[in-house]
Protein backbone atom coordinates (compact mmCIF):
# COMPACT_ATOMS: atom_id res chain seq x y z
CA UNK A 1 0.00 0.00 0.00
CA UNK A 2 1.80 3.07 -0.88
CA UNK A 3 -0.79 5.77 0.29
CA UNK A 4 0.29 8.44 2.59
CA UNK A 5 -1.32 9.31 5.56
CA UNK A 6 -1.65 12.36 6.75
CA UNK A 7 -2.66 11.67 10.11
CA UNK A 8 -1.43 8.63 12.13
CA UNK A 9 -3.27 7.42 15.06
CA UNK A 10 -2.24 4.56 16.94
CA UNK A 11 -5.21 2.75 18.58
CA UNK A 12 -2.93 -0.35 19.82
CA UNK A 13 -4.06 -1.79 23.35
CA UNK A 14 -7.66 0.44 23.22
CA UNK A 15 -10.81 -2.00 23.83
CA UNK A 16 -14.48 -1.03 22.46
CA UNK A 17 -15.19 1.50 21.95
CA UNK A 18 -12.16 3.66 22.04
CA UNK A 19 -10.66 2.70 18.66
CA UNK A 20 -13.93 4.44 17.27
CA UNK A 21 -14.06 7.38 19.32
CA UNK A 22 -10.56 8.61 18.24
CA UNK A 23 -11.22 7.55 14.98
CA UNK A 24 -13.83 10.00 14.70
CA UNK A 25 -11.98 12.43 16.92
CA UNK A 26 -9.32 12.34 14.39
CA UNK A 27 -10.89 12.36 11.17
CA UNK A 28 -12.58 15.61 12.47
CA UNK A 29 -9.38 17.38 12.54
CA UNK A 30 -8.87 15.98 8.92
CA UNK A 31 -9.60 18.13 5.67
CA UNK A 32 -11.52 16.59 3.29
CA UNK A 33 -9.57 14.32 0.63
CA UNK A 34 -7.09 13.81 3.45
CA UNK A 35 -6.65 10.10 4.92
CA UNK A 36 -5.88 8.72 8.35
CA UNK A 37 -4.07 5.66 9.15
CA UNK A 38 -5.59 4.35 12.24
CA UNK A 39 -4.08 0.74 13.87
CA UNK A 40 -5.97 -1.14 16.50
CA UNK A 41 -5.40 -4.16 18.20
CA UNK A 42 -9.13 -4.72 19.24
CA UNK A 43 -10.08 -7.58 16.72
CA UNK A 44 -13.90 -6.68 16.88
CA UNK A 45 -12.26 -3.15 14.82
CA UNK A 46 -12.20 -4.31 11.49
CA UNK A 47 -16.24 -4.94 11.73
CA UNK A 48 -17.07 -1.45 14.02
CA UNK A 49 -14.81 0.30 11.44
CA UNK A 50 -16.80 -1.15 8.50
CA UNK A 51 -19.38 -0.18 9.91
CA UNK A 52 -18.50 3.49 10.85
CA UNK A 53 -17.49 4.18 7.54
CA UNK A 54 -20.60 3.10 6.21
CA UNK A 55 -22.81 5.27 8.98
CA UNK A 56 -20.90 7.90 8.23
CA UNK A 57 -19.77 7.81 4.86
CA UNK A 58 -16.37 8.65 5.39
CA UNK A 59 -14.29 6.20 3.11
CA UNK A 60 -12.05 3.00 4.09
CA UNK A 61 -9.74 2.88 1.27
CA UNK A 62 -7.18 -0.35 2.51
CA UNK A 63 -7.28 -2.41 5.14
CA UNK A 64 -4.42 -4.68 6.12
CA UNK A 65 -3.76 -7.49 9.15
CA UNK A 66 -0.14 -7.69 10.21
CA UNK A 67 -0.03 -10.15 13.02
CA UNK A 68 -2.08 -9.17 15.63
CA UNK A 69 -2.36 -5.47 14.25
CA UNK A 70 -5.01 -4.17 12.26
CA UNK A 71 -4.16 -1.32 10.17
CA UNK A 72 -6.61 1.16 8.50
CA UNK A 73 -6.29 3.77 5.87
CA UNK A 74 -9.48 5.94 5.73
CA UNK A 75 -9.90 9.14 3.64
CA UNK A 76 -12.37 12.05 4.80
CA UNK A 77 -15.60 12.92 2.57
CA UNK A 78 -17.19 15.07 4.25
CA UNK B 1 -30.29 1.36 2.91
CA UNK B 2 -33.82 2.87 4.18
CA UNK B 3 -33.77 5.55 6.36
CA UNK B 4 -31.77 5.71 9.14
CA UNK B 5 -32.27 6.91 12.75
CA UNK B 6 -30.30 9.60 13.83
CA UNK B 7 -31.26 9.82 17.69
CA UNK B 8 -30.17 7.30 20.48
CA UNK B 9 -32.07 7.48 23.70
CA UNK B 10 -31.00 5.37 26.35
CA UNK B 11 -32.50 4.50 29.60
CA UNK B 12 -29.76 3.54 32.53
CA UNK B 13 -32.07 2.15 35.24
CA UNK B 14 -29.40 -0.03 37.42
CA UNK B 15 -26.38 1.22 39.91
CA UNK B 16 -24.19 -1.93 39.74
CA UNK B 17 -21.18 -1.84 37.57
CA UNK B 18 -21.55 -4.13 34.67
CA UNK B 19 -25.07 -2.44 34.24
CA UNK B 20 -23.13 0.86 33.73
CA UNK B 21 -21.05 -0.07 30.96
CA UNK B 22 -23.50 -0.48 28.24
CA UNK B 23 -25.07 2.84 28.49
CA UNK B 24 -22.04 4.95 27.92
CA UNK B 25 -20.21 2.44 25.56
CA UNK B 26 -23.13 2.47 23.40
CA UNK B 27 -23.80 6.36 23.85
CA UNK B 28 -20.03 7.72 23.03
CA UNK B 29 -20.26 5.33 19.85
CA UNK B 30 -23.71 6.86 18.45
CA UNK B 31 -21.91 10.29 19.00
CA UNK B 32 -18.71 8.50 17.07
CA UNK B 33 -21.48 7.29 14.38
CA UNK B 34 -22.96 11.02 14.29
CA UNK B 35 -25.99 10.94 16.43
CA UNK B 36 -27.67 12.29 18.77
CA UNK B 37 -27.72 10.66 22.31
CA UNK B 38 -29.54 11.31 25.96
CA UNK B 39 -29.52 8.80 28.61
CA UNK B 40 -32.06 8.79 31.74
CA UNK B 41 -30.22 8.23 34.67
CA UNK B 42 -33.56 6.72 36.71
CA UNK B 43 -34.08 4.30 40.29
CA UNK B 44 -30.88 3.07 40.81
CA UNK B 45 -29.20 4.23 37.53
CA UNK B 46 -28.89 7.79 39.36
CA UNK B 47 -26.22 6.22 41.62
CA UNK B 48 -24.20 6.37 38.21
CA UNK B 49 -24.14 10.28 38.39
CA UNK B 50 -23.78 10.41 42.25
CA UNK B 51 -20.14 12.52 42.54
CA UNK B 52 -17.18 10.41 42.93
CA UNK B 53 -19.22 7.58 42.33
CA UNK B 54 -18.43 6.19 38.95
CA UNK B 55 -15.72 4.33 40.09
CA UNK B 56 -17.00 2.69 42.83
CA UNK B 57 -19.88 0.85 41.47
CA UNK B 58 -20.19 -2.64 42.68
CA UNK B 59 -21.01 -6.24 41.32
CA UNK B 60 -23.00 -8.70 43.22
CA UNK B 61 -22.16 -12.52 43.00
CA UNK B 62 -25.28 -13.01 44.61
CA UNK B 63 -28.31 -14.21 42.27
CA UNK B 64 -25.60 -13.40 39.40
CA UNK B 65 -25.35 -16.87 37.51
CA UNK B 66 -23.28 -15.54 34.83
CA UNK B 67 -20.01 -14.87 36.87
CA UNK B 68 -17.00 -16.34 34.41
CA UNK B 69 -16.09 -18.02 38.32
CA UNK B 70 -18.72 -19.88 39.68
CA UNK B 71 -20.28 -18.30 43.19
CA UNK B 72 -22.16 -20.56 44.46
CA UNK B 73 -25.44 -18.11 46.12
CA UNK B 74 -24.61 -19.78 49.90
CA UNK B 75 -21.15 -18.00 49.38
CA UNK B 76 -22.01 -15.11 47.81
CA UNK B 77 -24.25 -14.15 50.94
CA UNK B 78 -20.84 -14.17 53.09
CA UNK B 79 -19.74 -10.42 54.02
CA UNK B 80 -16.94 -9.51 51.45
CA UNK B 81 -17.82 -11.41 49.20
CA UNK B 82 -18.96 -8.31 46.85
CA UNK B 83 -16.31 -6.11 47.14
CA UNK B 84 -14.58 -9.62 45.63
CA UNK B 85 -16.43 -10.35 42.91
CA UNK B 86 -16.25 -6.46 42.43
CA UNK B 87 -12.48 -6.01 42.49
CA UNK B 88 -12.21 -9.64 40.10
CA UNK B 89 -14.71 -7.69 37.52
CA UNK B 90 -12.63 -4.68 37.94
CA UNK B 91 -9.20 -6.82 36.93
CA UNK B 92 -10.79 -8.43 34.44
CA UNK B 93 -11.83 -5.30 32.60
CA UNK B 94 -8.34 -3.34 33.09
CA UNK B 95 -6.47 -7.00 31.48
CA UNK B 96 -9.18 -6.50 28.71
CA UNK B 97 -7.72 -2.93 28.22
CA UNK B 98 -11.32 -1.74 29.05
CA UNK B 99 -11.58 2.06 30.11
CA UNK B 100 -13.18 2.96 33.67
CA UNK B 101 -16.59 4.14 34.03
CA UNK B 102 -15.59 7.25 34.97
CA UNK B 103 -13.84 7.88 31.54
CA UNK B 104 -16.75 6.97 29.51
CA UNK B 105 -18.89 9.03 31.32
CA UNK B 106 -16.69 12.19 30.88
CA UNK B 107 -15.92 10.99 27.43
CA UNK B 108 -19.99 11.08 27.00
CA UNK B 109 -20.48 14.58 28.46
CA UNK B 110 -17.71 16.09 26.59
CA UNK B 111 -18.88 14.95 23.01
CA UNK B 112 -22.53 16.40 23.70
CA UNK B 113 -24.52 13.49 25.01
CA UNK B 114 -27.94 14.79 27.30
CA UNK B 115 -27.52 13.22 30.88
CA UNK B 116 -31.52 13.75 32.27
CA UNK B 117 -31.29 12.94 36.03
CA UNK B 118 -34.58 12.19 37.06
CA UNK B 119 -36.46 14.66 39.55
CA UNK B 120 -38.57 12.04 41.32
CA UNK B 121 -35.91 9.50 42.00
CA UNK B 122 -34.21 12.28 43.62
CA UNK B 123 -37.05 13.20 45.64
CA UNK B 124 -37.04 9.53 46.79
CA UNK B 125 -33.40 8.89 47.52
CA UNK B 126 -33.23 12.77 48.99
CA UNK B 127 -30.68 13.55 46.55
CA UNK B 128 -29.66 17.14 45.98
CA UNK B 129 -28.73 18.45 42.82
CA UNK B 130 -25.17 19.15 44.09
CA UNK B 131 -24.69 15.67 45.20
CA UNK B 132 -24.69 14.84 41.33
CA UNK B 133 -21.82 15.24 38.63
CA UNK B 134 -22.00 18.81 36.95
CA UNK B 135 -23.24 19.53 33.43
CA UNK B 136 -26.33 17.31 33.60
CA UNK B 137 -29.76 17.95 33.40
CA UNK B 138 -32.68 16.89 35.89
CA UNK B 139 -36.18 16.26 34.24
CA UNK B 140 -39.12 13.32 34.24
CA UNK B 141 -40.13 11.22 31.67
CA UNK B 142 -41.84 13.63 29.78
CA UNK B 143 -38.08 15.15 29.31
CA UNK B 144 -36.16 11.69 28.06
CA UNK B 145 -39.74 11.07 25.48
CA UNK B 146 -39.57 14.42 24.22
CA UNK B 147 -36.28 13.42 22.93
CA UNK B 148 -37.36 9.94 22.50
CA UNK B 149 -40.52 10.59 20.66
CA UNK B 150 -38.19 12.04 17.65
CA UNK B 151 -37.36 9.03 16.05
CA UNK B 152 -35.23 7.91 18.61
CA UNK B 153 -33.88 4.01 19.41
CA UNK B 154 -34.49 3.12 22.49
CA UNK B 155 -32.32 0.86 24.82
CA UNK B 156 -33.30 0.11 28.31
CA UNK B 157 -30.76 -0.87 30.98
Amino acid sequence: MTVTPDQVLDCSGLACPMPILKTKKAIDSLQIGQILKMTATDPGSKSDIDAWTKKTGHELISYEQAGARYIFYIKKTK
Amino acid sequence: MGETSKRLAIIAAHGSLDAAYPPFILATAAVAMEMECAIFFTFFGLEILKKGYADKLKIAPIGNPAMPVSIPNIVGVLPGMTSMATGMMNGWMRKAHVAKVSELLNIALESGVRFIGCQMTMDVMGYKKEDLIDGIEIGGAASFLEFAGENAITMAF
